[in-house]
């Protein structure tokens, strides 16, 4: 037998069997509008060498830059000894395995991260990861929409405070499905949803972050409570460094979250240009049977043997095909090894440390930065590790500006918010020293000296 | 060898109906317990609910499947198995008794009539077996 799956031959006696000339004819259902046509901008491929001595070219171009850049990912120190360790052969899956009770490491590892985000979110349960955060927030929605059996609509409300790719995200999964997302609009003094505003009547769910895009902590009790008074359930969108520090989402407001999802990339996942990352996702008891993906139990053998065992996949799609909790469903395995163990290394302590440092870092750099008079704040209200700043120029312009000195700025919110075209959203994480932060504020009052005029 | 009482009906669909005064109980057949093996979660229609013939009002959850249970008569749901909730099991060992899995006021208990007779939904399972 070839290895070559498949010849030429082959493939004219498959589609001759099935009465098609074409392999191209297999695609007539779908509208020539929705096709992506030829890639006829796309050069012809290269030999290895090519391919080597032009990759060398273009990281010649990359400038070793001192970024400041948050808004989703977060530049943190990861300890060698991570990467070290999930780069061993025994753990280089990126899949939780399909033979899963033979591989009683990689169910123990997934066990472990498990417990580990649930007890950092104050969660029951946490399930074994999904693909990244905003299609957590997205497999949340549905989630929510499936488990709460008191209100029958399938209106979800999303706080207008959250990242707006995640929002974006969520359309795209959900908008097909029957489910109204309404975005309510964000305080234009705290940048946060207000409680005294929310009217969470016939919601299936309320979602809502924390620290919020913009790095505010707004007051997620208030908003669960009066969810909760509506028969909502609340999903909380969360950063995990933050948890170590702040009030966990199993926490807020008389009852706790329902539904806890966020991105884990600021667990031991390098930036590396957007991914691959991880989502998590965390919930209470009363609904796991809800919640999408695969969870790791522990159990016991015939021989009362502690061993590790895949629940629920029962509603999983190999299983329950279209009517399966989530049909994009992954697990995202090497980077939950990473999140792991990064987890282990750090400990409550260390993740404590992390976040405090974090903070700090973020207060140093607002205090230089509002030290300057044309700068000023501009949400009211506490922040993480992130805050937004408000210019006398466009902040694109002033980051560009800020890049001739090997230094990203920030973010420029006017990408996503035209109305917020002055503004810069900037992260401090505990990778940036006092020096960092003063030759960052020196570079800015430099840029708005040469954009002012 | 899978039971099939005479005095109830059955959807091909594996479901039981027995009319009992004015109320049906509606639950799974020994032979769809014993196929999905051991059950460890029974999701439950909500008391209340109004439901037409044909409608999935349930789910049984065994180790190796998840399967809808289909409502075989139009009514409205009056009680369910609260039982199932923390002994699923009842549903492997008892399921024409103590695993039922919900009651319905009938709109119309003649229409109990139109479902299969015992002797018709064993031959369906003998089907399947074969």
């Amino acid at each position: 037998m070839p290895f070559i799956p498949h010849t030429l031959e082959d493939e004219r006696k498959m589609l001759a069997s099935i009465g098609v000339d074409t392999i191209e004819d297999l695609f007539d259902e779908i509208p020539s509008a929705l096709r992506a046509g030829e890639l006829n901008q796309t050069p012809e491929g290269l030999s290895e060498m090519q391919l080597m001595r032009l990759m060398t070219e273009r990281a010649a171009l990359d400038r070793v830059q001192l970024s400041f850049l948050g808004a989703g990912a977060y530049e943190h120190h990861i300890p060698a000894a991570v990467w070290d360790l999930v780069s061993r052969g025994e753990f280089m899956t990126a899949y939780t395995p399909y033979q899963a009770e033979a591989s009683q490491g990689t169910l123990q590892l997934i066990y472990e991260y498990q417990t580990m985000m649930s007890r950092l979110m104050q969660m029951d349960v946490a399930n074994a990861s999904v693909y990244d955060g905003a299609s957590a927030m997205a497999e949340a929605i549905l989630m929510a929409v499936r488990a709460n059996k008191k209100v029958k609509s399938r209106r979800v409300l999303v706080a207008g405070d959250i990242h707006p790719r995640y929002i974006k995200a969520c359309h795209t999964i959900v908008g097909n499905q029957g489910i109204e997302l309404e975005i309510l609009p964000f305080d234009p003094e705290t940048g946060c949803l207000d409680p005294a505003r929310l009217a969470a009547d016939e919601a299936v769910a309320l979602v809502v972050s924390y620290p919020n895009f913009f790095g505010g902590l707004c007051d997620v009790n208030a908003l669960t409570d009066l969810a909760h008074a509506a028969a909502a359930l609340v999903i909380g969108v969360v950063n995990p460094t933050a948890m170590a520090l702040l009030q966990p989402p199993g926490s807020w407001g008389e009852t706790g979250a329902d539904i806890v999802v966020g991105e884990g990339q600021p667990l031991g996942i390098p930036l590396a240009s957007g991914g691959p990352y991880l989502g998590f996702m965390c919930c209470r008891q009363s609904i796991v049977r809800q919640m999408p993906g695969r969870i790791i139990g522990r159990t016991s053998d015939l021989d009362d043997k502690e061993g590790f065992a895949l629940t629920l996949q029962a509603r999983e799609q190999h299983i329950r095909r279209g009517k399966a909790t989530s049909n994009i469903c992954t697990n995202q395995g090497l980077l939950v090894t990473a999140a792991s163990i990064y987890l282990s290394l750090m400990g409550d302590k260390g993740l404590r440390s992390v976040a405090v440092q974090c903070h700090e870092g973020l207060q140093t750099l607002l205090a230089k930065a509002l030290a300057l008079p044309q700068v000023s704040q501009r949400f009211t209200g506490p922040a993480f590790h992130e805050a937004v700043i408000e210019l006398p120029v466009k902040a694109a312009d002033l980051l560009s500006a800020m890049l001739q000195d090997g230094i990203i700025g920030g973010y420029d919110l006017g990408e996503v918010n035209v109305s917020l075209d002055h503004c810069l959203l900037v992260n401090v994480t505990e990778t940036k020293t006092v020096e960092d932060i003063e030759v960052w504020a020196r570079s800015l009052a430099a840029a708005l000296e040469d954009t002012s005029c | 060898m899978a039971e099939f009482p005479t005095e109830l009906k059955y959807l091909a669909t594996h479901e039981w109906a027995k009319l009992d005064g004015d109320i049906v109980v509606v639950g799974i057949s020994d032979h769809a317990q014993d196929a999905l093996g051991d059950v460890v979660y029974v999701e439950l229609p909500e008391v209340g609910a109004s439901v037409a013939a044909g409608d999935e009002v349930a789910v049984v959850e065994s180790v190796k499947a998840a399967s809808d249970i289909y409502a075989p008569i139009a009514g409205s749901v009056v009680a369910v198995n609260e039982a199932l909730e923390d002994s699923p099991e009842l549903v492997n060992e008892s399921p024409y008794e103590e695993g039922w899995f919900f009651k319905i006021t009938p709109a119309d208990s003649a229409a109990l009539d139109g479902l299969l007779s015992a002797a018709a939904y064993q031959a369906v399972c003998d089907d399947e077996d074969h």
